[in-house]
C-alpha cells in the first residue's frame, strides 16, 4: 500500500508554508550579507524578543482564522490587558502574578463572549470582533486617557533579566512565553480532537455539523483562545514597554493577521498550519530588522512591504482555490446540498 | 375610535415603518437630550456673515465621517465592503498637502491627488471581480499597505502647509455664511442622489447586492458595477481626506483618519442598508452619521473624556446588529409566550434544492 | 421476510401554507436497496429530513430495530445508525481521507491523537471496498465519486444499520456508477438497509430490489421492482392515471410555422445534458417534458446560455454564435423564466416595478435610465394586462403571491418584447386562476409570432399548450413527439417511462 521507501511527498497545502521558509531564508541572508553584525544569532534571537507579543498574538489569530473567522479585536484588548496589568500593580498595588492571572481570565471571558454571540446570533465574526475592538480600545480609555507606567517588581524581574543560552545568546522572558505558547498550539492543533475540531470547521461548518461535531463549543473556544492569546500578547507587551496606554497596539490586529496569510494559512479557512504563522511573524520581524539596520530606509517601508506580500499570498491561495475547484467539481453552480439549517 | 382617530393611527403606523423613522428618532432623540442639557445648544448665531453653533459645528465636524460613508453606502449595496477607507483619507490628504508645499497649485494638487483615488478605488474593485476575492479580504491589502504609502508620501513627517494656501478654505473656510466642508458635503450628497435615483445605477446595484444570481439571469454586467462602486467609495474617502488635512492645515499620515472605516459601517447600518447588501438609503446613510456626530459630541459636552465614545459605539453596533441578525430575532420570539413563532426557512425551496440539481 | 430495520407510520409535516408530508408510511428491511421515488412536492426529502432528524415529525412512530425512537438531529440519527450520503459530500475536503473517515472519534493514545492507528485503519476499511488511496492526501483532491465512497466508509464504520443515498449519481460517470453500485450491493449482502434516491429510471431497475412512491406528500404505494414496470411507476409519480385525462378541450392551436429561431445541433454540456438537437421556430410552442431530474432545466439554461455549451453549435436565426453568458442570450432576444423564482429570479428587496424593468434596464445599461414616464407607462400596461394583484407598482415584490410574482417575471420579459421565451414551470406553486390566465398568455404570445420552450411537471398542460413534445429523459433527449391528434397522454406517458418507443 505505501509506498515506505519514498521520500516524503510535498504536499500541496504545505508548499505555502515552505515558500515563506524560503522567504524568511531569503531575507535573512539578504540581511546577513548587506549589513555586518546582521547574521548572528543575537540578532535571530532578537527577533523572538522584539516580535513576542506579535506571535502570541498571531497564534490566537492562526485558531479563529483556521475555523474560518477572523477576530479584529486583538489589538485592542492587547492595549487593555497592558492598561489592565498597569492598574492592578501600580494603582491598585496587588502582586504582579496575580494581575496577571486575572487579565488572561479577563481576556479569555472576552473572547468566549464574542464567541457566542457570534455562534448563537450568526452574526459576522467581523462585526462581533468589531464591536469588541470598538469596546475594549474604549474601556482602556475609560480607565485612563494617559499611559500608566508599570511599576512592580515581579514586571521589573521578569522584563529586564535575560535568560542566557549557550553560545553567549541572550533572550528575554517574553521569548520564551511566546515559544511555549507556540508549542502548545501545535500539539493542540494536531494532537487533540479540538484542534481538528477547529480545521473540519474551517473546511465546512455545514460538514461539520452533518458529522456531528461539538461546533458551537468549538467556535467559542476559538474566539476564547484568541481572547487568551490577546491577553497573553498584552501582558508580554507590558513586560516589553513596562507601561498601558490606550494608544499601545492600534493596528496590530492587522499585522497578526498578516504573519498569518503570510505563514500560508487560507484566509476562507480550513487550511495552515502554526509553523506557518511563526514563519510569517518572523518575515516581518526580519523586515523591520533590516529597515532598522538600513537607518536610511524608513519604518513605512515596513506595512508596504507587509501589503505587497499580503497581496502576493492572498493572490496565490485565490489561484490555487480556483485550480482545486475546477478540478474537483464538474458543476459548480449546483446548488448546496440540503442544509439542515441548525436554527429552525 | 373614531374614524379620525383611525385614520391618524394608520398614518403613525405608516410612518414608524418608513425605513428612515428610527434613525431620525434617534437623531432627534440626542438633539432633544442635549438641548436639554447644553443651554443654547440649538442656538445658530450670526458672526461675521458666518453661522455658528453646535449644530454647525456637528456638520462641520462631521462632514467627513459623512463623504466616507456615503462611498461605503454604494460598496455595501452591491454586498461588498470597503475596509480601505481610512487609508485612502490618510494618502489623499497627504498628496494634497505635499503637492502644495510643493510649491504645485490647489488644482493641480487636488487633480492629482483626486487621480490617486480613483486608481486605489480601481485596484480595490478589480480584486473583488477580477480575482473575485472577498471584499473583506481584498480591501485589507490596502488598508494594511495604504498608511504605508501615505507615510511614503510624506516622508514620515508631518507635513505642515500655509495656512494662506486656499487648500485651508476646505475644511475650515466659509461660503455664503456657511462651512465648505458642509456645502461640499451637500453638493456630494445631491450628486450621489441624482447618480443613484436619476440613471439607473441605484436600481441596478440594488439588484446585484440583493441577489446576484438572478442579476446575472437578467443579464446585467456586475463586474463593472462594482468596480464604479469601489471607486466611487476611494473618491468620497479622498474628499474626506481633503477635509480632514485641510482643516488643522496637517497630512498625517498615521492618523489621518483611522478608524473612519468603522464609524462609515457603522453610519450605513444605522441608516437601514444591510450589510448584506441590497437595499440603500443615502439620506439613512446620512443620518447614521450625523447620529455618530451627535454622540460624539454630546459625550464631549458632558465632559466624559471623548475617545470612550467608542464603548458607547460598541453598544450600538452590537444593539444594531443583533437588532438585524434574524437568529437574535428567533430567539427573543420564541422566549416571548404568544410571541409569533418565526417560520422555518422555506422549506419548500429548501426542499426543492435537494431535488433538483442544476 | 425478517423484521423491517426501520419503519415508519401516519408520519405528517407541516409547514407553513405546505403539507409536505401527510401520514405516509415507510419501511426499510435489512439487505435490502430500497428507492424513494417521487416529482417535486412528493415529500422524498422531507421524509428522508424526518428520518435523519433535520426536521420532527408533526406526527407519527418510527421504530427502529423494533423500538420506538425519536430522532433529534443528524448526529442523534449517526448515533443510532442511520447515516446519509448526500449528492454534494458532507465532508471536509481540507482534511486528509484517513481523518474525514475518523474525525470526531479519533482513537486516542495517551491523551494525543493516534495518527498511525487511523492511517492504518482507515486504510484497511478502503481496502474491504476494494479502494486503494493515500489516506493521507487531502479529500478534496479525490474525485466526487470517490469522496461519496468514503463518506460511505465513513457511514458504515460508525456502525450504520440503515444507510441513506440522496441522489449520490448525479454528477458520476457511467464508470463511477458501476463502482458505487458494487459498493452498495456488498453492503447489501451484508445486511446494511440501503435507501436509494436517484431521478435515474434505469439506475432504479438496475440495483434496487424494493420501490416506495410518494406523490403530494401521500404515499402511494411500495412494491417490489420487479413487478413494477417503468409505465406503472411512472404513471404513479406523475399521478397521471389515464382517465383522469379528461379530453383536451382543444388542441394546441395549428400554427403557420414562421422562421426558424433557434436551433441545437449536437450541444450539450458534461454533466448536465447529453448533446442534443432542437429547432424552435417563430410562433411554437414546444414542450419538454420529462420528469424531475430529466434534464428539463439543464436544457432550458443552457440555451439561455446560463450555463455555455461545452459540444456541438446553437444557431440563432442563421448565425452561429455561443451562448456563453445570458447577455448573449438576451441580446440575441431570448428571455428566460427561471424555476426558482425566489433564488434565481426576483430581487426581493425590490419593488414590483423595479423588479419588472430589470431586464430592459440592465439592456439599457446604467447610463440611460428608462425616463420616468415611459416606465411608468410600460408597468402600468403590463400589471393591467397580466392582471398582477395588488396593481400597485410600489409594493414589494416579497408581499406577492406566488402566481403573482410569476406574473411579474413574465411582465419583466415580455417588455423587452423577446422572441423566443423560455418558460421553467411557470405555473408550478400558483393557484388555478393564475395559472390559467398564465396558459392563455402563452397561448397569445405564441399567436403573436414568439417561440415559447414550455416546461411543466404536468403532462395535461404540456399536451394542451405545445405543437411538438421534446421528451427528456436520464440526461437525455429521447424522442421529439409531434402534438397532432395522435399524440395521447398515453403514449408521451410511455416514451417518459420508456424512451424512444
Amino acid at each position: 500500500m505505501t509506498t515506505a521507501l519514498a521520500l516524503p511527498a510535498v504536499h500541496r497545502r504545505h508548499v505555502p508554508v515552505l515558500v515563506t521558509f524560503g522567504l524568511f531564508v531569503l531575507a535573512f541572508a539578504t540581511g546577513a550579507l548587506r549589513y555586518e553584525n546582521f547574521g548572528t544569532a543575537q540578532v535571530f534571537a532578537d527577533l523572538f524578543i522584539d516580535n513576542a507579543f506579535l506571535l502570541v498574538v498571531a497564534i490566537g489569530m492562526t485558531f479563529v482564522i483556521l475555523s474560518g473567522g477572523i477576530d479584529l479585536s486583538v489589538g485592542s484588548v492587547v492595549a487593555l490587558s497592558g492598561m489592565l496589568c498597569a492598574v492592578g500593580t501600580s494603582r491598585l498595588g496587588l502582586p504582579g502574578p496575580l494581575v496577571i492571572l486575572v487579565v488572561l481570565l479577563v481576556g479569555t471571558l472576552f473572547g468566549a463572549a464574542m464567541g457566542y454571540v457570534i455562534h448563537v446570533f450568526e452574526i459576522q465574526p467581523f462585526i462581533a470582533t468589531l464591536a469588541g475592538m470598538f469596546l475594549a480600545r474604549g474601556l482602556c480609555f475609560t480607565i485612563s486617557e494617559k499611559q500608566i507606567s508599570i511599576e512592580n517588581g515581579f514586571f521589573d524581574t521578569v522584563a529586564l533579566n535575560r535568560v542566557a543560552l549557550p553560545g553567549g545568546v541572550r533572550v528575554s522572558a517574553g521569548a520564551i512565553i511566546a515559544l511555549v505558547t507556540f508549542a502548545a498550539a501545535v500539539y493542540v492543533l494536531h494532537w487533540t480532537r479540538t484542534g481538528r475540531n477547529v480545521y473540519a470547521i474551517g473546511g465546512g461548518e455545514q460538514s461539520a455539523l452533518f458529522m456531528g461535531l461539538p461546533v458551537a463549543r468549538t467556535k467559542i473556544q476559538v474566539y476564547a483562545i484568541s481572547g487568551f492569546c490577546s491577553a497573553l500578547g498584552g501582558v508580554l507587551f507590558a513586560f516589553y514597554t513596562l507601561s498601558g496606554d490606550g494608544l499601545h497596539a492600534v493596528g496590530m490586529e492587522l499585522d497578526a493577521i498578516a504573519a498569518v496569510v503570510i505563514g500560508g494559512t487560507m484566509l476562507t479557512g480550513g487550511s495552515g498550519y502554526v509553523v506557518g504563522t511563526l514563519l510569517g511573524v518572523l518575515v516581518l520581524g526580519v523586515i523591520k530588522t533590516m529597515l532598522t539596520f538600513e537607518g536610511t530606509l524608513s519604518s513605512w517601508w515596513t506595512r508596504i512591504a507587509i501589503s505587497v506580500l499580503l497581496f502576493a499570498f492572498i493572490a496565490l491561495q485565490r489561484l490555487v482555490g480556483i485550480r482545486r475547484r475546477a478540478r474537483s467539481s464538474p458543476s459548480a453552480s449546483s446548488p448546496a446540498p440540503a442544509s439542515p439549517s441548525p436554527t429552525s | 375610535m373614531n374614524p379620525v382617530n383611525a385614520v391618524s393611527r394608520a398614518n403613525l403606523a405608516r410612518l414608524t415603518r418608513h425605513r428612515l423613522f428610527w434613525p431620525v428618532a434617534v437623531l432627534v432623540l440626542l438633539l432633544v437630550v442635549n438641548a436639554v442639557v447644553t443651554p443654547g445648544f440649538l442656538a445658530i448665531r450670526v458672526r461675521d456673515g458666518h453661522l455658528y453653533g453646535s449644530l454647525i459645528d456637528i456638520l462641520r465636524f462631521g462632514a467627513p465621517l459623512i463623504m466616507v460613508s456615503l462611498g461605503m453606502t454604494m460598496v455595501i449595496a452591491t454586498g461588498g465592503i470597503d475596509l480601505s477607507v481610512g487609508s485612502v483619507v490618510a494618502i489623499s490628504g497627504a498628496m494634497a498637502c505635499y503637492l502644495i508645499s510643493e510649491g504645485q497649485g490647489l488644482a493641480v494638487a487636488l487633480a492629482l491627488s483626486f487621480g490617486l483615488c480613483l486608481v486605489l478605488g480601481l485596484w480595490n474593485g478589480l480584486l473583488v471581480t477580477r480575482l473575485s476575492i472577498q471584499p473583506i479580504i481584498a480591501t485589507l491589502i490596502l488598508m494594511v499597505g495604504g498608511r504605508g504609502i501615505a507615510q511614503l508620501i510624506t516622508g514620515g513627517q508631518i507635513i505642515t502647509i500655509d495656512r494662506d494656501s486656499g487648500y485651508r478654505e476646505i475644511g475650515g473656510g466659509h461660503l455664503a455664511g456657511l462651512p465648505v466642508a458642509v456645502l461640499i458635503v451637500l453638493a456630494s450628497v445631491a450628486a450621489a442622489a441624482v447618480l443613484a435615483r436619476r440613471t439607473a445605477l441605484g436600481l441596478l446595484l440594488e439588484s446585484v447586492g440583493g441577489n446576484a444570481e438572478a442579476s446575472r439571469l437578467v443579464g446585467i454586467r456586475a463586474s463593472g458595477l462594482i468596480v464604479l462602486g469601489y471607486v466611487f467609495c476611494a473618491v468620497c474617502a479622498g474628499v474626506a481626506g481633503w477635509m480632514i488635512s485641510s482643516d488643522v492645515s496637517a497630512a498625517d499620515g498615521n492618523n489621518a483618519g483611522l478608524w473612519i472605516e468603522l464609524d462609515a459601517i457603522l453610519a450605513v447600518v444605522l441608516g437601514g442598508t444591510a450589510l448584506t447588501g441590497g437595499r440603500f438609503s443615502i439620506a439613512g446613510t446620512v443620518v447614521g452619521a450625523l447620529i455618530i456626530q451627535t454622540l460624539n459630541t454630546t459625550i464631549y459636552t458632558a465632559g466624559i473624556p471623548p475617545r470612550t465614545t467608542l464603548v458607547f459605539e460598541a453598544a450600538v453596533v452590537t444593539f444594531v446588529c443583533l437588532l438585524q441578525s434574524p437568529a437574535f430575532r428567533a430567539k427573543v420570539g420564541r422566549r416571548r409566550p404568544g410571541g409569533p413563532v418565526p417560520p422555518p426557512t422555506d422549506p419548500p425551496s429548501a426542499d426543492k434544492k435537494v431535488e433538483v440539481p442544476a | 421476510m425478517t423484521e423491517p430495520v426501520l419503519e415508519v407510520t401516519g408520519i405528517s409535516k407541516q409547514f407553513p401554507g405546505v403539507r409536505a408530508l401527510d401520514g405516509v408510511a415507510f419501511r426499510l428491511f435489512p439487505g435490502e436497496i430500497h428507492a424513494l421515488m417521487g416529482e417535486n412536492g412528493a415529500g422524498k426529502s422531507t421524509l428522508i429530513k424526518v428520518l435523519t432528524g433535520v426536521y420532527q415529525a408533526d406526527e407519527g412512530r418510527m421504530t427502529l430495530d423494533g423500538a420506538e425512537r425519536r430522532v433529534h438531529d443528524p448526529p442523534h440519527a449517526q448515533r443510532l445508525g442511520i447515516s446519509t450520503v448526500y449528492q454534494e459530500v458532507n465532508l471536509c475536503p481540507n482534511l486528509s481521507v484517513a481523518e474525514n473517515i475518523f474525525i470526531g472519534r479519533e482513537p486516542r493514545k495517551f491523551g494525543r491523537i493516534d495518527w498511525a492507528r487511523i492511517r492504518r485503519r482507515s486504510a484497511e476499511l478502503l481496502a474491504r471496498l476494494d479502494l486503494d488511496l493515500d489516506v493521507t492526501a487531502p479529500l478534496g483532491a479525490q474525485s466526487l465519486a470517490v469522496q461519496q465512497l468514503i463518506a460511505i466508509v465513513r457511514a458504515i464504520d460508525l456502525d450504520a444499520k440503515v444507510l441513506i443515498l440522496d441522489e449520490p449519481t448525479s454528477s458520476l460517470d457511467r464508470g463511477e456508477v458501476e463502482r458505487l453500485f458494487g459498493v452498495m450491493r456488498r453492503l447489501r449482502d451484508d445486511g446494511v438497509a440501503i435507501l436509494f434516491v436517484s431521478h435515474f429510471l434505469e439506475q432504479i431497475y438496475e440495483v434496487c430490489d424494493r420501490v416506495t412512491v410518494l406523490r403530494n406528500g401521500r404515499l402511494v404505494g411500495e412494491y417490489p421492482i420487479g413487478e413494477l414496470g417503468r409505465f406503472d411507476l411512472v404513471s404513479r409519480m406523475t399521478g397521471q392515471e389515464l382517465h383522469d385525462l379528461e379530453q383536451l378541450e382543444e388542441a394546441a392551436p395549428a400554427i403557420t410555422r414562421g422562421r426558424r429561431l433557434l436551433a441545437l445541433e449536437g450541444a450539450g454540456r458534461t454533466g448536465a445534458i447529453t448533446p442534443v438537437d432542437l429547432e424552435i421556430h417563430e410562433g411554437e410552442v414546444v414542450g419538454l417534458a420529462g420528469l424531475l431530474g430529466s434534464g428539463r432545466s439543464e436544457l432550458a439554461r443552457l440555451v439561455f446560455g446560463a450555463e455555455a455549451a461545452d459540444t456541438g453549435r446553437v444557431r440563432v436565426g442563421e448565425e452561429t454564435v455561443a451562448l456563453r453568458t445570458p447577455r448573449a442570450a438576451i441580446d440575441r432576444g431570448i428571455a428566460f423564466c427561471p424555476e426558482d423564482r425566489k433564488a434565481d429570479g426576483l430581487v426581493m428587496d425590490l419593488t414590483v416595478a423595479e423588479n419588472i424593468v430589470l431586464a430592459l434596464q440592465a439592456a439599457r445599461g446604467w447610463t440611460r435610465p428608462l425616463p420616468p414616464r415611459r416606465r411608468d407607462e410600460l408597468v402600468g400596461e403590463y400589471i393591467r394586462k397580466l392582471r398582477i394583484q395588488p396593481p400597485s407598482p410600489g409594493t414589494p415584490v416579497r408581499n406577492l403571491s406566488g402566481g403573482n410574482q410569476q406574473k411579474v417575471l413574465l411582465a419583466r420579459w415580455l417588455i423587452t418584447r423577446p422572441r423566443l421565451l423560455i418558460l421553467d414551470e411557470p405555473t408550478r406553486g400558483i393557484d388555478v386562476g393564475a395559472k390559467t390566465e398564465i396558459q392563455k398568455l402563452v397561448v397569445a404570445l405564441a399567436g403573436d409570432g414568439i417561440g415559447v420552450l414550455f416546461i411543466s411537471a404536468e403532462l395535461e398542460e404540456v399536451l394542451r399548450l405545445s405543437h411538438k413534445v421534446e421528451v427528456l429523459r436520464d440526461r437525455t433527449l429521447v424522442a421529439e413527439l409531434a402534438n397532432d391528434g395522435s399524440l395521447t397522454p398515453e403514449r408521451l406517458l410511455g416514451t417518459i417511462a420508456n424512451g424512444a418507443s
